[in-house]
């Protein structure tokens, strides 16, 4: 701060809480229809202090989905979250780290052009290409399976130049010093390049864990299983009509599920997270 | 760039580069050549003939009322959702910059919604404004307004709108406050010693510096309203009503998956692609001018 001027400090934390409560007030509707009988919250207005039937709400979402829509346990949909959100950032990273080694630690014929081939994957993003990858999918019978769930989304420009950029900064004496040492590529890779990685990786493990956690219009299109829904898909899949139609307690409990993992993620790993946010932009 | 010091190798490059690439020509470049090819052809209901067509796909899209209306729908969807997204995160960003006492508090709370999916953010405004139950609804109501997003498009809009810059907000907080941040205190200190006011200040230095960043999440929030919000549009509104949030992406969906329309759908994959083009050649090129002042 350069100078103190009481009203204009007075006037900012009024502006920042203003703002953090706009950005929960969501969140707090959402626990309180969470908590209460959908009756209660038929009734307009809805009540606005937590209700006693958090444990039944919870407990009908998790082992039996809704009665009127989507009918998937609302454990199995968590299951199948966190399979998409672990490996999708473990694939990502792990063929992305390698094509970046290959890349810039070896001159080999058609380098580049494979290097501009990973880059036009950023230009034909999922939403451009609905129906044919839809088809590729179907063809290679992977529809409602957990590698057509992840496969496809495992290839990655970003996560390859965020660790082709980093290799460059690698000094050039480390893989000096590891040839004259006789160290081969592979050795050189797994004993000084990755461990160097170290700190790339956990930020982009952890923006990559909300990718996949929060993956929409993949798993639309390929899971017509109950089984095989994500909690996303379920919360979509339990809206079945308009307003009263729904079971307002129970899709509020299901995003309660669907948002805690990720939103834990993000306030307990932030040093990663926001590393991981700015880095992968550049 | 180029590393001086490299190893050799005759086959282990590829082996390296092979899982990337495999995926990339299998599920990026097949299908994208696929729409590219099914964009020139019309297919007939039971996809047993195809015909070689052309550009009519694209002329017919071009002719289509509908279409000519989602363009402007997303036109006005990502300028609403850009607009304040970056409004509302810099004011709030700017004030986190000020306050000492409990700032990093209010930034924990301010970029939690990163975390949650659109499909779930649309949910949880659309319970809120809900026609019936929703508790702003009942505000509304008591302030005299007729709120009813499923038959009023306007509203719908808004509703489309909110949901997805309140997600949005907290990633422009991050980079507005990383921006902030990298802005030298000698620089403000000086306005200040020559008595400019704090308001002065911000117009005339801190917007200024700001505008590398401002101009880099101009595009990354024209690039999310245009793609990434499908989730809210397809867990709210679904386009409705009539066409009033039907945006590109979601209209691609709809006439491909919903309608079967696979020409149609294909030419207008095509035409989305192109746009992504375009865009991702402007953020790059920001990365490489980083803004002149």
């Amino acid at each position: 701060m350069v100078e103190n001027r009481p009203w204009l400090t007075f006037l900012s934390h009024s502006v920042l809480m203003l703002g953090v409560l706009a950005v929960a007030f969501p969140l707090y509707v959402t626990f309180i229809a969470s908590t209460h009988t959908l009756e209660a919250i038929m009734q307009a207005p809805m009540p606005l202090v937590p209700g006693d039937q958090l444990v039944e709400n919870f407990t009908q979402v998790l082992t039996a989905g809704s009665t009127k829509g989507s009918k998937a346990a609302g454990a199995t949909m968590l299951v199948n979250s966190l399979v998409m959100a672990l490996a999708i950032p473990l694939g990502k990273i792990t063929i992305s780290v390698i094509s970046a080694f290959a890349i810039v630690y070896f001159r080999f014929p058609l380098r580049m052009f494979f290097f501009w081939m990973i880059f036009v994957t950023l230009m034909l993003p999922v939403e451009v290409r609905i129906i044919p990858t839809f088809k590729v999918i179907a063809d290679l019978g992977m529809l409602n399976t957990y590698a057509g769930l992840t496969v496809p989304l495992i290839a990655s420009a970003t996560a390859t130049f965020l660790f082709r950029q980093f290799f460059m900064t690698v000094p050039d004496e480390l893989a000096e010093a590891a040839r004259v040492d006789g160290a081969g590529p592979l050795r050189f890779f797994w004993d000084v390049l990755l461990p160097l990685s170290k700190t790339t990786m956990a930020a982009l493990f952890v923006i990559q864990f909300i990718y996949g956690w929060n993956q929409y219009l993949w798993p639309l299109l390929i899971t017509t299983d109950e089984s095989m829904y994500t909690t996303v898909i379920g919360i979509k899949r339990m809206i079945v009509g308009g307003d009263a139609a729904n079971e307002w307690n129970l899709i509020m409990a299901t995003a309660i599920l669907a948002m805690l993992p990720p939103a834990l993620v993000v306030m307990l790993m932030q040093k990663w997270f926001v590393k991981g946010l700015v880095e992968t932009e550049k | 760039m180029e590393k001086r010091v490299v190893f050799r190798s005759a086959w282990l490059p590829y082996a390296l580069v092979a899982p990337q690439i495999a995926i990339t020509l299998v599920f990026f470049f097949w299908p994208a050549a696929q729409a590219v090819w099914y964009s020139l052809h019309l297919q007939d209901a039971f996809g047993l003939k195809v015909q070689f067509v052309g550009l009519a796909n694209f002329a017919t899209l071009f002719k289509d009322s509908n279409y000519l209306a989602s363009f402007k729908v997303t036109a006005l969807f990502s300028v609403l959702v850009a607009f304040f997204g970056i409004a509302i995160s810099l004011l709030l960003a700017t004030m986190a910059d000020r306050v000492l006492r409990g700032a990093m508090a209010y930034k924990t709370l301010l970029i939690w919604p990163y975390a949650v999916a659109p499909a779930v953010a649309g949910v949880l405004w659309a319970f809120i404004f809900a026609p019936s139950i929703g508790i702003l609804t009942y505000i509304l109501k008591g302030w005299g307004v007729d709120w009813n997003w499923i038959i009023k498009g306007d509203q719908a809009m808004l509703l489309v709108v909110i949901a997805a810059v309140w997600k949005q907000i907290s990633y422009n907080f991050l980079f507005f406050l990383a921006g902030l941040q990298s802005i030298p205190k000698s620089l403000i200190e000086a306005a200040a010693i020559d008595g400019a006011s704090p308001f002065r200040r911000f117009w005339t230095i801190v917007f200024p510096l700001l505008s590398p960043t401002t101009f880099f999440l101009l595009v990354v929030n024209i690039v999310y309203a245009f793609f990434d919000t499908f989730g809210v549009i397809d867990a709210t509104t679904q386009g409705g009503p009539g066409q009033s949030t039907n945006i590109l992406v979601y209209k691609v969906y709809h006439d491909g998956v919903k309608a079967a329309d696979l020409g149609g759908s294909s030419a207008q994959s095509v035409i989305l692609m192109f746009i992504v083009i375009v865009l991702t050649v402007a953020q790059f090129r920001f990365i490489e001018r980083k803004v002149q002042y």
